[in-house]
């Protein structure tokens, strides 16, 4: 009984020591994938996903508490490319992505208030006080932080016409 | 030399550990998706098995036997296994890190593969020496291996075939892993 | 060249029925200029032209209408003369039908050039400047890719290209505006030829045509024969002959690197059409503003080659080459094989335009897709050397990665593969929707790196307006702390004073 005892605690206490030093020896340095994962979202902080920031959005990507499906700015290629990241498996089929919207403002309702400039994270809106804004598309992601900030309902998110050289061919129909 | 040989075939393929012994059938179900990871699984599996068998070895000779302790081998045989998978881990981690990610929770889940623990403990049960132990286990695994890689070729070319929706996933590969083992019974036949 | 192909001759690639005569065989025409004109502004690869001219401005032929825009771009000039009456979206000539601006010309029916700088002696030019007048002619590749000409031949004189490939495969079937023009056209082509060589350095240029062609090879080899460095050989007649690695891998023998250009072989491949833009370019100054086209299938009324204004309708040229037998099952721009079908034929012409073919159900032969045998067809056929039937396995379940695995990137959308299938599978199809979502993947990604500086900036100016509020502050407070000392300073001596 003593034998089997002590025979186990002192084989037990010699891995753990040879393990120690093992780890000790083989450190190596993790880079912190939030950093990672926090450099790869569109760094907008438009707080689509429910978290405070994309900073908030990394952190909980790098927990395991947020699908990688959580940044809609970000779309499917966002979506792929942070499930590869994290090593998951990705169902594509929960992200409805009805393709990238840019906000546009309606000329005969903005009064020119200048609420929704603060809050473009991309100062993609052009305005001053009592003039019509107007929203550059090239800069506009597409984040809808403006939309609840207009007190006339002028901006409205509207989808991105397909153009010739946004075109593409659709897939055939398998036989 | 030639019966190390025999061994090596033996174990490889007559007696192969997945599709003749069904040892090790969770990573040969779940780590078969992609070549890549399954040589990366095959290789951590060897490594492990082949160090398994000498330590367990050793264990069994140098402390249980003489101790009279033999009830405690399922356990001191865990015990040895659980802490090389961990030093190959942190091996691996340091030494590839690009493996280490591909690996992923399979790494650490080879301490729970039945096959390390059965090879050391069929060891044992053989009263096999010190090198054919190590053959033993080293063969093994270069079977568990083979099926690994054969496996995942399989499937990745079943990921592109349309199959039907009832048996799309997991019930396709196992009919696919089931014909793969009907295959290997064929080696049964080799009589060594 | 390999080895087996030394011994075996050439393995890639089809022989479709060429179907070239007796459209090839007929006169060329001209159509008389239209009413009114439909210029686009996206008549090449590349972004759009930016127009010069405002609604309403009178142009006579040959003046520009749009400036080139960005490096990749061309100038586009007026077919005729007449009065610009609109610049707006039309439909474009893509399987799409989706709108592009365009510059509507109504013609004063005098078809007047404007005035023209020919050039009597231009090899006594700088090779620069006939880079520089053959950009400011809006010449294009005419071979379908329209890739602006001027920019091909600077940069091939910086990458010191030693030969000149000359593009006269034309192994599209139904077309022959290539070989028409080599027929009735000989001299100029050789003469833009060598102004092609003058303008790259080459040393040396090798005209590959196709055997199908004789007459073209006959009228060329004569047109050519003062002048030792060009030299015309002829090819064997297969599809894709046309295609530039191809030609390039017959005619020299070397092989274009999967992910590099015919420059880094010491090539540059242009067309013969683009020879003869730019032989009307520098010898007369007249810009590009009409073309050869091909109008063929069993639909026309007399097909034939006809030289078409840029911007006519697709519809008016069918109605000027004898107008329509039937209702054509379906509309093609450029050829069989690589040209878009049209969703209707109220389309321009634009320089790429190389043939507009109506064809009747017999001709496009639609057959319903059955599942792939594995025959391999597409893989002997494939010019390049692919695996079409594991590319479009791999874009089916939609593993595009895999698709680039095994070499989407190198596909030349030839349709070879398509063209032998016994099972009717659309595999270009296929690859151009792979493509097409690559490029959007594309898209999105560099969109997303622009929104993370534009964030990154609207940061730094938030930094910047509170950094600068901040110090607006301190120095109002050390100004008003100033102010308060100097008042302090100056009222204990009145004190003092008052107690003195």
């Amino acid at each position: 009984m003593l034998a089997a005892i002590l025979s186990l605690t002192i084989l037990g206490a010699l891995l753990g020591l040879a393990l120690g030093i093992a780890s000790r020896l083989l450190h190596v340095e993790t880079p912190p994938v939030q950093a990672e994962l926090e450099a790869m979202l569109p760094g907008t902080n438009c707080g689509q996903c429910g978290f405070p920031g994309c900073s908030g959005a990394a952190a909980a990507l790098a927990e395991g508490s947020a699908p990688p499906t959580c940044c809609p700015p970000g779309g499917k290629a966002l979506a792929a490319a942070i499930a590869e990241k994290l090593g998951l498996s990705l169902d594509l089929s929960s992200l409805t992505d009805e393709g990238p919207k840019l906000a546009t403002i309606a000329e005969d309702l903005c009064i020119g208030c200048c609420r929704c400039l603060k809050s473009c994270p991309t100062d993609a809106i052009l305005g001053a006080p009592k003039q019509i804004h107007n929203i550059l598309k090239e800069a506009c992601t597409g984040c809808a932080a403006c939309v609840d900030h207009c007190p006339t309902e002028a901006v409205v998110m509207q989808p991105v016409p397909v153009t010739l050289q946004h075109w593409v061919m659709p897939k055939p129909l398998a036989a | 030399m030639s019966e190390l040989l025999l061994l090596l075939i033996s174990t490889a393929l007559v007696n192969n550990v997945v599709l003749i012994k069904f040892l090790g059938l969770c990573p040969a179900m779940g780590v078969s998706k992609s070549m890549d990871s399954a040589l990366g699984m095959g290789m951590a599996t060897t490594f492990v098995m082949t160090l398994a068998s000498a330590a367990s070895w050793a264990l069994e000779h140098w402390l249980l036997e003489p101790l009279e302790l033999t009830f405690l081998r399922i356990l001191t045989f865990i015990l040895v296994i659980a802490s090389v998978v961990q030093f190959t881990e942190m091996f691996i981690k340091k030494a590839s890190p690009g493996l280490y990610q591909s690996l992923g929770i399979y790494l650490p889940l080879i301490t729970t593969n039945c096959a390390v623990l059965g090879v050391a403990l069929l060891n044992v049960q053989q009263a096999y020496g010190f090198f054919w132990s190590v053959a033993y286990g080293f063969g093994s695994a270069l079977g568990f291996t083979l099926v690994l890689m054969t496996f995942a070729g399989l499937r990745e070319r079943i990921a592109l075939a349309r199959v039907p929706a009832a048996f799309a996933g997991s019930p396709i590969a196992f009919v696919t892993i089931s014909l793969l083992a009907l295959a290997f019974m064929g080696f049964s036949g080799l009589n060594v | 060249m390999g080895l087996m192909e030394k011994f075996f001759g050439l393995s890639w690639g089809i022989h479709p029925e060429d179907h070239k005569r007796p459209a090839a065989d007929a006169a060329t025409r001209t159509m008389p200029v239209p009413e009114r004109l439909f210029v686009s502004l996206s008549q090449h690869i590349g972004a759009p032209a930016r127009p010069a001219v405002l609604v309403g401005q009178q142009v006579k032929k040959g003046d520009k209408l749009a400036d080139p825009q960005g490096a990749v771009s061309a100038a586009i000039h007026a077919p005729t003369s007449g009065t610009v009456t609109a610049i707006g979206e039309i439909p474009a000539p893509h399987p799409s039908g989706l709108p592009v601006l365009a510059i509507t010309l109504e013609s004063d029916g005098k078809d007047e050039w404007a005035e023209l700088q020919g050039c009597p002696d231009p090899f006594a030019l700088e090779p620069a400047e006939i880079s520089r007048r053959v950009a400011a002619a809006g010449v294009v590749g005419l071979g379908g890719a329209t890739f602006p000409a001027a920019l091909k031949l600077s940069l091939s004189q910086k990458s010191r290209v030693s030969t000149l490939i000359m593009n006269g495969g034309e192994c599209e079937p139904y077309l022959s505006c290539d070989d028409r023009l080599m027929r009735d056209e000989a001299a100029a082509i050789v003469d833009g030829i060598r102004l092609m060589l003058h303008a790259t350095g080459a040393s040396e240029a090798l005209v590959g045509i196709e055997d199908n062609k004789p007459e073209a090879i006959a009228a060329m080899s004569e047109a050519a024969r003062p002048y030792a460095e060009v030299r015309i050989r002829p090819v064997p007649a297969r599809y894709p002959m046309g295609s530039e690695k191809q030609l390039i891998l017959v005619l020299t023998g070397q092989e274009v690197p999967a992910d590099g250009r015919p420059g880094d072989v010491g090539v540059v491949v242009h067309n013969v059409g683009t020879a003869r833009a730019v032989h009307e370019a520098i010898r007369h100054g007249r810009p590009l503003v009409s073309r050869l086209v091909t109008v063929n299938g069993a639909c026309v009324g007399q097909p034939g080659n006809i030289f078409v204004p840029v911007g006519a309708l697709v519809e008016e040229v069918l109605a000027f080459a004898g107008g329509l037998k039937k209702t054509p099952e379906r509309l093609i721009m450029g050829g069989p094989m690589m040209g878009m079908s049209l969703p209707h034929a109220r389309v321009p012409v634009v320089k790429g335009t190389s043939g507009i073919l109506a064809l009747d159900a017999a001709q496009v032969a639609d057959r319903a897709q059955e599942p792939c045998i594995r025959c391999a067809s597409c893989v002997r056929a494939c010019p390049i050397g692919l695996l079409p039937l594991e590319m479009a396995r791999h874009i089916q379940v939609g593993d595009l990665k895999g698709a680039v695995g095994v070499g989407l990137k190198d596909c030349i959308a030839c349709g070879c593969c398509a063209y032998v299938c016994p099972s009717h599978i659309p595999l270009v199809q296929y690859f151009a929707h792979a493509k097409g979502e690559m490029a959007a993947q594309e898209r999105a990604r560099l969109r997303a790196e622009a929104t993370r500086k534009l964030a990154q900036a609207r940061s730094e100016r938030l930094e910047r307006e509170a950094r600068e509020k901040a110090e607006l502050a301190a120095r109002r407070k050390a100004e008003r702390a100033a102010a308060a000392a100097a008042a302090a300073s100056a009222s204990p001596a009145v004190t003092e004073g008052a107690q003195a």
